[in-house]
């Protein structure tokens, strides 16, 4: 199919070239007799190169082979398709993940076959039975008659006139002015999609002495906690109030894309002297936002040994050492910082909410709400 | 009684239809329509039949695939999430996975068809692009063409959301991240659109209705109004002796294309279906449910956004500003929103843009080789540069991984790459098909090498040059001076026009030079005319000496 421009590669081919169709090729296009005496096809014998019986035999033999196969490759899906079951209880089944691998493989696999199969039986159709064709048609001239484009704007300003849009100001300037609310209507309808914005993204649940307890355990979280965790650092959510029915089934996932944290462990020697809220920390305990100030992913890595947090998504890396404040890559602000304390019980616990709305920045993000 | 009447039931048919439309001649007429043929007309095609499979893969998906973020503990077939927290859409997909037979087989067609559709749209348009196919009459054809392969984008970032697992979930909250860094509106565009805060329990039937409903609709519409914009002004074809601006040649409807196209599409769904069986993709069990506090390092998009993952990462934050507090991070707006933008909207515009520099305003139906439109052609290779440093930037954490290089230094060298490697591209790419100019104007003037080596008397060797066929002196031909209509335009006393004195006409002048001031003049040059092909055995050295003049002199 690449070879359409060069003539001479399909002589050596041996396609008969702008020849009359011989004898044999009659059975294809029919023996319908032309005055002529020429080809007898759709398209005339110049743009029509016949190939010979012996070439088109060998070509049916081939698509008959390949259409063949196509047909087992069907009734195997079927047979793969039945062997398996979707209930656990029997066997094989596709409940268990690896017989759902081979499954999958059978399945896909005999209707590819199958359809890769009939693709190259009808590949083999065209290039081997059916004629070579080069037929030409030509090409539209696009713009109009300059009598056909002048007849139909006189047509279309004759009727336009007869309408009156053009003279009756009053009628068109009205329907225009009808349309404009009708028009704004559906963007109107659109606003109960969503509540307004108001101060909801600067609050969180966090308030002062709510405990904070280990993201996926519930486990409430003391002070040693932090001693013994090796990465120095532990992924927390404030523990929630069972009794409140709002929250009969944990923090809803609205609650968590905002108020989880990291809490971080590290000698308070490291802490940068300048740090702006050093007394929100608590024996070296610091805690972050995690949701990255940038686009919001989960700032979820941190290193001990520099005490940088790291967002896998688009690498803005914070110093916990000092606020948060940004030491590499895309985000706009430190992540806010949630003031640690302990309480009588020795359970740590927040000091308030966080120093700035967490997640995402937006607008008004760093003013207070 | 004629042997090619159809038969009886088919006659039946026919004239039912025809009573009632008139078709007959129309019908004759359109199967008669030629297509011409070379590969790379197939890449639309493949767009095509990829669209197709997407609709019927995914109308399977619908039957079972419960858009609902309402959250559920897991008690079912899939043994190791069973009494995790997780929302219906998650659950049903599943469900799809692993209680029902062909379920995963459709989930990965869908998915290796939908990558397989934006990747056919993105080298059909590269193809149309390069080949200069856009110019007119097919200026709108290439627009609605853009717009189909930004709402493929757009479809296939809403598809990739609903089943609300790790990475999904992750890709709506950096989208959301960005919606939400618009100055003044962006928490308002995220409110409505999440309905709340993220991740609200509405999105995913939201995303729903978008992607199976809203944007498939007017995919299809688009599609089919560029089909018929096709058909009806015929394809565009290569240069060739038979091929010429009044005529297309190729192959007919009926029987060869439609046969031939069939089968194409065979071939195309087998390689998807093949893809599907034994290539795993989004193993959405393996990745588990959204949760909004956790993320697994090295997460990748899907191939398409992998541009925009790349822009966010390496774009760094020394433009944001703060205006009397209130935050304007160009960290996450140029990028984010400018990036994509240009992207979109980039190719759109470029055929009027090109049409205004040239002041070309002729029909073209025969199609540019990409040599003979070298600044086109070079536009385009750093367009690609641009957009690959920008893909590869997306994965900068893999390959900081893989090549044992620090992450901030892979993003210095890509924030370096975004901006040198285009330039480059671009005068790389020009040079070449510069090159290959003035080698087409040598084998057009001497023809072309055979690999014959002769010695002559005097003991020097030559290689003996052909002449070139009918077809390669037309291709070679075809090659026309780039055309600078009206940007020359002076009155009789040689004044130039107010039009070409004004800042835009000056910006036009300027740009109309640069656009085709290195191109290789073919003119005077005869079809192989020139001295190698009439050796006699006895060539002087000066003649050997004018002949790399000649090649050498634009």
């Amino acid at each position: 199919m690449t070879d359409h421009n060069n003539t001479n590669d399909d002589a050596d081919n041996g396609r008969v070239i702008g020849t009359p169709t011989g004898g044999d090729s009659e059975t294809l296009v029919g023996p319908n007799a032309d005055a002529h005496g020429e080809h007898q096809g759709p398209y005339p014998a110049d743009e029509t190169h016949v190939w010979p019986e012996e070439v088109q035999r060998r070509g049916e033999k081939v698509a008959a082979l390949w259409f063949f196969v196509a047909f087992l490759a069907g009734v195997g899906f079927f047979v793969a398709y039945f062997y398996f079951h979707p209930n656990a209880q029997d066997e094989p089944s596709i409940a268990d993940p690896a017989t759902a691998q081979y499954a999958n493989m059978a399945i896909g696999g005999t209707i590819a076959l199958a359809l890769f199969a009939i693709g190259a039986g009808m590949t083999v159709w065209v290039r081997q039975v059916m004629p070579h064709y080069e037929v030409a048609i030509p090409y539209d001239e696009f713009p109009s008659a300059p009598t056909e484009k002048a007849s139909f704007g006189d047509f279309f300003m004759r009727g336009a006139h007869e309408s009156g849009f053009i003279k009756r100001k009053l009628m068109r300037r009205t329907l225009l002015l009808a349309m404009a609310p009708l028009g704004l209507a559906p963007i109107v309808l659109l606003r109960d999609t969503g509540p307004l914005p108001g101060d909801k993204l600067h609050h969180t649940i966090w308030r002062k002495g709510m405990r904070m307890v280990v993201e996926g355990t519930d486990h409430e979280i003391r002070e040693a906690d932090l001693e013994n965790e090796p990465g120095g650092m532990i992924t927390a959510l404030p523990k929630h109030d069972e009794s409140d029915p709002e929250h009969a089934h944990g923090l809803s996932l609205n609650e968590q894309a905002k108020s989880v944290i990291l809490l971080i462990r590290m000698p308070e020697d490291d802490f940068n002297p300048e740090m702006e809220r050093l007394n929100w920390t608590h024996k070296g305990i610091v805690a972050y936002s995690k949701i990255c100030t940038h686009v919001g992913c989960p700032a979820a890595l941190y290193e001990r040994t520099s005490h940088r947090i790291l967002c896998p998504c688009h690498q803005s890396t914070f110093d916990a050492a000092n606020g948060a404040e940004i030491v590499f890559g895309p985000a706009h602000r430190p992540l806010p910082q949630l003031p640690v304390t302990v309480d009588d019980e020795g359970f740590l616990v927040a000091g308030g909410d966080f120093s700035s709305a967490p997640g995402p920045t937006f607008w008004d993000a760093e003013r207070g709400a | 009684m004629n042997a090619n009447e159809p038969p009886k039931a088919l006659r039946g048919v026919g004239n039912f239809i025809d009573d009632r439309f008139h078709l007959a001649k129309m019908g004759e007429k359109n199967l008669r329509k030629v297509f011409p043929t070379h590969w790379s007309f197939m890449l639309g095609e493949i767009a095509l039949y990829s669209f197709i499979i997407l609709l019927l893969s995914g109308v399977f998906l619908t039957l079972w695939f419960d858009p609902s973020m309402e959250h559920v503990t897991y008690d079912g077939s899939y043994q190791r999430l069973n009494g995790v927290g997780m929302s219906r859409a998650y659950e049903s997909t599943l469900h799809l996975t692993f209680d029902v037979r062909g379920g995963l087989f459709m989930r990965q067609v869908h998915h290796w068809a939908a990558l397989i559709f934006v990747a056919s749209l993105v080298f059909h348009m590269l193809r149309v692009f390069f080949t200069g196919a856009f110019r007119k009459p097919r200026e709108i054809n290439w627009v609605i063409g853009a717009t189909i392969f930004m709402l493929a984008t757009i479809e296939g970032l809403f598809g990739y959301s609903l089943p609300d697992d790790l990475p999904s979930g992750m890709g709506l909250r950096i989208l959301q991240g960005v919606m939400m860094s618009l100055p003044l509106v962006g928490t308002y565009v995220s409110m409505f659109l999440f309905g709340g805060e993220f991740p609200g329990d509405l999105i995913i039937p939201r995303l729903y209705s978008l992607h199976i409903l809203v944007i498939p609709a007017v995919l299809l519409a688009l599609i089919a109004a560029h089909f018929m914009i096709l058909w009806h002004q015929k394809h565009t074809q290569y240069p060739g002796a038979k091929e010429t601006e009044k005529k297309n040649i190729g192959a007919p409807m009926f029987p060869a294309f439609a046969v031939k196209a069939g089968g194409f599409f065979f071939f195309t769904f087998a390689i998807i279906a093949g893809l599907a069986a034994f290539v795993q993709i989004n193993p959405i069990h393996l990745f588990g449910p959204f949760s909004p506090t956790s993320i697994s390092a090295g997460t990748q998009p899907d191939w398409y956004m992998g541009f925009l993952e790349g822009s966010l990462r390496i774009f760094p934050n020394w433009f944001d500003v703060n205006i009397a507090g209130y935050a304007i991070p160009t960290a996450v707006l140029v990028p984010g929103l400018g990036i994509m933008g240009l992207v979109f909207t980039g190719p759109m515009v470029w055929p009027f843009i090109e049409a205004w520099i040239t002041g070309d305003r002729r029909p073209h139906n025969v199609a540019d080789r990409p040599r003979n439109a070298p600044t086109r052609t070079g536009l385009g290779v750093a367009a690609i540069t641009f957009y690959g440093v920008l893909w590869l930037a997306g994965s900068n954490d893999i390959l900081s991984h893989t090549f044992s290089i620090s992450l901030y230094t892979t993003t210095y060298i890509f924030r370096v790459a975004v901006l040198v490697g285009p330039v480059l591209a671009f005068i790389i790419a020009k040079r070449i098909c510069l090159g290959l100019q003035r080698r087409d104007r040598e084998t057009l003037e001497h023809g072309y090498e055979s690999g014959t080596i002769q010695q002559l008397p005097s003991g020097e060797f030559i290689e003996v040059h052909k002449e070139s066929s009918e077809n390669m002196v037309h291709v070679l031909q075809s090659k026309k001076p780039l055309p600078r209509i009206d940007v020359d335009a002076t009155d009789e006393n040689g004044v130039e026009s107010p039009a070409k004195r004004s800042i835009m006409g000056r910006l036009r002048e300027g740009l109309a030079h640069w656009y085709t001031k290195d191109n290789v003049s073919f003119d005077g040059v005869r079809p192989n005319s020139g001295h190698h092909l009439h050796h006699d055995g006895f060539e002087d050295a000066a003649e050997e000496h004018d002949r790399s003049e000649t090649v050498r002199t634009p």
